[in-house]
């Protein structure tokens, strides 16, 4: 077949071999500028004054100044927001580890019955949208007094990273010798200390991405920290930035700058365990 | 016998705290969720009202607008994300220069949050933003547009946004899934001289497939009910109501009209809408796994 088609239109088929090096490079280089032009308006624009914003948008500041961060800290309400996203990210990774890997240990190294069904209903979970479950859960906290605060969030966000965390450990999980836990077994170790001081401290490649993947989603949350965290106090960074929008409308640079400062743990987030990461993509699918 | 029975509860101690979180938070919804949307929930005491609810959302035509939107954007994404999708990931694995410089600034826009980006776009996309700017630089002042603020582009300009920020996933999903194809096929093709063409068609599309199709099911499900933070802060639905989406659509209904009825039925609906995909989604896994064993 393929004999067939090279016969027919040898010039047309061969045309990507002569002229594709030239082709790709040029894809890859737009692609590159697309791709970092955003991130170099958001840091150029943020040590940039008002005036010279409004007078030079693309290139460099003439004279960098560092006002626009002190702006946005004034008043204190950023480290507010800042540390509401910090206590909501990191209660919620801990929680979400932790049921996540007993979870995963039952469905990794025992059996039981309907294990395969449970499984499935889970992984399936994990493309839920939340808008959906959005309005049920706000009139519940609205009755039983619960917005507004920490827990019932941080509820949320780990049943919402459950799916994905179970997934990938159980993957993981699988992966190490039973033989490992049979000879602890006889040497008088509990399963549940099998799992804390053996499997858990193996599986540092696939908790690191978690940790990472799951970070990165809960900070970047929009909808849900809109909707139960309405109090100017409890708002989250990200909530507090799309308010910078408005709030500082014609004073732009000071958005810039706050978004840089939002955006810098992810960075060094993604950096510390970037090697994890890559490998993490590989065997599991990671939701976008 | 007490061993045993130990034996026989004890995986169900280590779920119980998941089956606990989950039965919570998604069960509960979706029962009270379905069940809600034949009540009139807005009165003090939910009154039953049978199917009124589905008649008023049915009825709405901003309802089946922001339904459109979603399609729309799932028509022009869904090519564009596979065929781009595919081609880099290609040239990631043919190695070309640059190829490791180029796979982290492909994956770069994983890192930053929708709120971010959204935000740096929506500037650089105003009349007087940068975008325009550049255009004049370059004597094209003719196609300057106020991207986000007319009606009829404003849809592509968020389109755009989204397919800047969601590429990066498919590249390296393909791409790493490229690195398990056997070497051999590609040597064996070498050997008889195919094209680059020819051993995209009829070896590496071939290779992919099962995750091509995965990935198509995950980006029609993102397009449909993930997209709600683009348009909040990129658009707020407008101008008008021409990037309303069903996600914005509930929201505004539920926070800012207070017409709770309508935004829960809306909710079930989509929750249907999207059951369906990941019912197809599920078997598309199940296929694929078959294969590799």
């Amino acid at each position: 077949m393929i004999n067939k088609i090279k016969s027919k239109s040898k010039f047309w088929y061969y045309l990507p071999d002569r002229i594709g090096g030239f082709v790709k490079h040029f894809l890859y280089i737009l692609l590159s500028i697309i791709t970092l032009f955003p991130v170099y308006f958001i840091i150029v624009s943020a040590f940039k004054t008002k005036k010279e914003y409004a007078l030079n948008t693309l290139f460099l500041p003439s004279n960098p100044v560092l006002q626009n961060f002190t702006e946005a800290f004034k008043g204190n309400i950023f480290w507010l927001w800042l540390m509401n996203s910090i206590i909501l990210t990191v209660g919620s990774i801990l929680l979400s580890l932790l049921v996540a890997c007993l979870a995963a240990f039952a469905f990794s190294k025992m059996k039981f019955w309907g294990k395969s069904a449970m499984l499935n209903i889970i992984v399936s979970l994990m493309v839920i949208p939340p808008i959906v479950m959005i309005i049920p859960l706000f009139r519940l906290m609205a009755k039983i007094n619960l917005t507004n605060n920490y827990a019932s969030v941080i509820l949320i966000y780990s049943a919402l990273l459950l799916p994905f965390s179970i997934y990938l450990l159980t993957n993981f999980f699988v992966t190490i010798p039973n033989s490992l836990l049979e000879s602890a077994r006889i040497d008088g170790c509990t399963d549940i200390r099998i799992l804390f001081s053996i499997i858990i401290p193996l599986s540092r490649p696939a908790i690191i991405t978690l940790v990472v993947v799951n970070s990165l989603w809960t900070w970047s949350e929009l909808l849900i920290a809109l909707i139960f965290l309405q109090s100017n106090k409890m708002k989250t960074l990200m909530v507090g930035i799309a308010l910078f929008k408005t709030r500082y409308a014609i004073n732009i640079p000071v958005t810039m700058a706050a978004m840089v400062m939002a955006t810098i743990p992810m960075i060094v987030l993604y950096i510390f365990g970037q090697r994890y990461f890559v490998k993490g993509i590989s065997s599991g699918a990671i939701k976008g | 016998m007490r061993r045993n029975i130990g034996r026989k509860i004890q995986p169900f101690l280590y779920l119980l705290p998941s089956i606990v979180i989950l039965i919570f938070i998604y069960l509960y919804s979706f029962i009270s969720l379905l069940k809600d949307s034949f009540y009139n929930i807005s009165t003090k005491t939910a009154v039953f009202v049978g199917l009124r609810n589905y008649i008023n959302v049915f009825g709405d035509s901003l309802f089946w607008d922001s339904l459109l939107h979603n399609l729309i954007i799932i028509v022009v994404t869904l090519p564009v994300l596979i065929i781009f999708s595919i081609l880099f990931a290609v040239f990631l694995y043919e190695r070309i220069k640059g190829w490791k410089a180029y796979r982290v600034i492909v994956f770069l826009p994983y890192i930053f949050a929708i709120t971010v980006i959204g935000i740096a776009f929506s500037y650089i996309f105003t009349y007087r933003g940068v975008l325009n700017y550049i255009l004049n630089l370059l004597h094209l002042k003719f196609l300057a547009l106020d991207w986000l603020g007319s009606p009829r582009v404003a849809i592509f300009t968020l389109i755009f946004v989204i397919i800047w920020k969601e590429l990066g996933f498919g590249v390296i999903l393909l791409y790493s899934r490229m690195m398990s194809i056997p070497e051999e096929i590609y040597d064996a093709a070498k050997v008889d001289g195919v094209s680059w063409w020819q051993n995209l068609r009829y070896i590496t599309i071939p290779q992919l497939r099962s995750i091509i199709e995965f990935y198509a099911v995950i980006i029609v499900i993102t397009m449909l009910s993930w997209i709600f933070n683009y348009v909040y802060v990129m658009t707020s639905g407008g101008p008008g109501n021409s990037t309303n989406v069903a996600e914005y659509y509930i929201y505004r209904r539920a926070f800012q009209y207070n017409q709770m009825n309508v935004a829960n039925t809306a909710s079930v609906i989509l929750f249907i809408v999207t059951l369906i995909l990941v019912f197809i989604r599920f078997k598309l896994e199940r296929r694929e796994e078959e294969i590799i064993d």
